[in-house]
């Protein structure tokens, strides 16, 4: 663990080198996210709800996916980049250390400007939750935070899941886009608006319901069984596949040379 | 005429190479399409909404145009090569050469656009207008909108590549193409109705699209298409559209030039 903070704090003393830039990618990274935000609020205007979903509950499942993808991408980026790794035949020096490979990808690269993602996201959190009235319990906290926890660890796997096909491809694929940025465009509004197959693909194969859709249903108060508090649980069943198709990749791996 | 004539064949063969990619593209596509189109269904299922400006079915076919043709109309197609040769000092090669530097990078934009557009387009239309109901591309009313949309899809198609010529040139000045081309493509594409089609946003935001050329890229064919827009405004639409492409292009031809007279070689 210790060894991964200090790659961590070494990465960013070199991206804070260039402070401008980095400035200005955080404000990019903010940007983009905040016209799709301002072309769901010009929705809500024309319309006022969707498919019974008010626009400040609607914010809450956009704040909570937002900031589980940027805190993802900020910290498992080398997962996205590990394609090259392959390619270039880096990844062999890799397997010589005596560390754990997913230690060393995860700190290969870490983008901090993905921060400015995270700033809207929590902006729209803290405006959604001041203008819903809820009544907070423990428990419905306990909720939100393990649904956030969730989240996080469900893109996550899908980076390690995206990556681990590299070894078998080399290349990556651009099909593994739907699973990170369309799984990010798809839970940021609630589950129960789309077909019933598709709400069932996201529930029980890659389970981004788990980590919005059913717990908020829990924190509004649209359901009472406490158990939803706890169904982001569920989600973190996830990571174990993915891990072990990583594994499998590790081992048949062949290094292209060069 | 012939060089540019050349380059933007030549270019247009080399973007038909990358047929897999494409290929595995169109599957990305679809999925974003769908996901797009319930998000909108969605919100249509409100019965007690005042009547918008635009039926749930040219949604549907304003979604599918728009992945259909996604590298017809996006702001943030970018070409590396052009980036490195101003900022690398490579452009001095550039200027040696006879013809003029604008015609040439216009038609291998042009050529890159129209080559990806070209592999993606058929099979995202054939397939989406032979799907079930309410995701069905509906055919426009008759052939005079349909004839009317090809046009103005061309003018815009030349109109995106007029205005993404100033971001290139604006890197004559800034060196980084980061600022210009993330502001560019994030307001220009929400200007130009990228994120929610035009008539869906509010009045006052519907006033500040319809003074700038962006929506003349993307919002305009595919109401046209439609028939949201009826075909006396649309023929009218295509002499703005082809006044402001005029407009783009001067403006890009002077700034060009301007820039180049100081342009400052880099390195070595």
């Amino acid at each position: 663990m210790t060894l991964y903070f200090k790659y961590m704090l070494l990465l960013f003393k070199a991206q804070m080198q260039y402070r401008a830039s980095f400035l200005l990618l955080v404000l990019g990274q903010c940007l983009t996210p905040f016209t799709v935000f301002a072309g769901l609020y010009f929705m809500f205007e024309r319309f006022g709800e969707m498919k019974g979903w008010s626009f400040y509950e609607v914010m809450l499942c956009f704040a909570l996916t937002h900031m589980a993808f940027s805190i993802t991408e900020c910290f498992a980026r080398g997962f996205d980049m590990f394609s090259s790794l392959v390619v270039s035949g880096d990844f062999d020096r890799l397997l010589v250390r005596p560390r754990g490979t997913i230690l060393q990808v995860l700190g290969s690269k870490f983008e901090f400007s993905r921060v400015g993602r995270l700033l809207l996201g929590i902006g729209v959190l803290i405006w959604a939750i001041t203008n819903l009235g809820l009544e907070w319990t423990p428990l419905k906290i306990t909720a939100l935070v393990l649904a956030q926890a969730s989240g996080v660890i469900i893109f996550a796997s899908i980076f390690i899941l995206c990556a681990s096909f590299s070894f078998w491809t080399v290349q990556g694929l651009e099909i593994a886009n739907i699973l990170t940025d369309g799984g990010r465009e798809m839970a940021q509004y609630p589950l129960s608006i789309y077909h019933r197959r598709i709400q069932q693909f996201f529930t029980f194969i890659i389970p981004f319901g788990c980590a919005n859709y059913l717990p908020l249903q829990y924190i509004l108060g649209r359901v009472d069984n406490p158990m939803y508090a706890f169904l982001p649980l569920a989600g973190l069943l996830f990571l174990a596949p993915c891990l072990l198709i990583w594994q499998i990749g590790v081992r048949r791996y062949r290094s292209t040379g060069s | 005429m012939k060089p540019y004539y050349a380059v933007l064949r030549l270019r247009l063969s080399n973007g038909l190479q990358y047929r897999a990619a494409a290929y595995a593209g169109i599957g990305t596509q679809f999925f974003f399409g769908f996901i797009f189109i319930m998000v909108f269904e969605a919100f249509y299922a409100q019965t007690s909404a005042a009547a918008p400006q635009m039926s749930l079915s040219e949604v549907v076919a304003y979604c599918w145009l728009k992945q259909a043709f996604l590298a017809f109309i996006v702001l943030w197609l970018r070409d590396n090569e052009l980036f490195q040769l101003i900022t690398s000092g490579n452009i001095a090669y550039e200027l040696c050469r006879p013809s003029g530097l604008y015609g040439l990078w216009y038609a291998k934009l042009l050529a890159q656009r129209l080559s990806s557009a070209l592999l993606r387009c058929l099979p995202i239309l054939l397939v989406s207008l032979f799907l079930p109901q309410p995701y069905r591309l509906e055919l426009p009313p008759d052939f005079a909108a349909f004839f009317l949309f090809v046009c103005s899809l061309i003018i815009g198609l030349f109109l995106i590549v007029a205005i993404s010529m100033l971001i290139y040139i604006s890197v004559f000045i800034t060196m980084s193409p980061a600022g210009s081309l993330l502001m560019f493509s994030v307001f220009g594409e929400f200007f130009a109705g990228m994120i929610i089609p035009v008539p869906l946003m509010p009045d006052w935001m519907q006033r500040i699209v319809y003074v700038l050329p962006f929506h003349w890229t993307v919002d305009f064919p595919f109401r046209v298409y439609t028939g949201n827009i009826p075909k006396l405004d649309a023929a009218t639409g295509l002499l703005f559209q082809l006044l402001w492409l005029a407009a783009l292009i001067f403006i890009g031809k002077i700034a060009m030039s301007k820039a180049l007279r100081r342009v400052v070689v880099q390195g070595g």
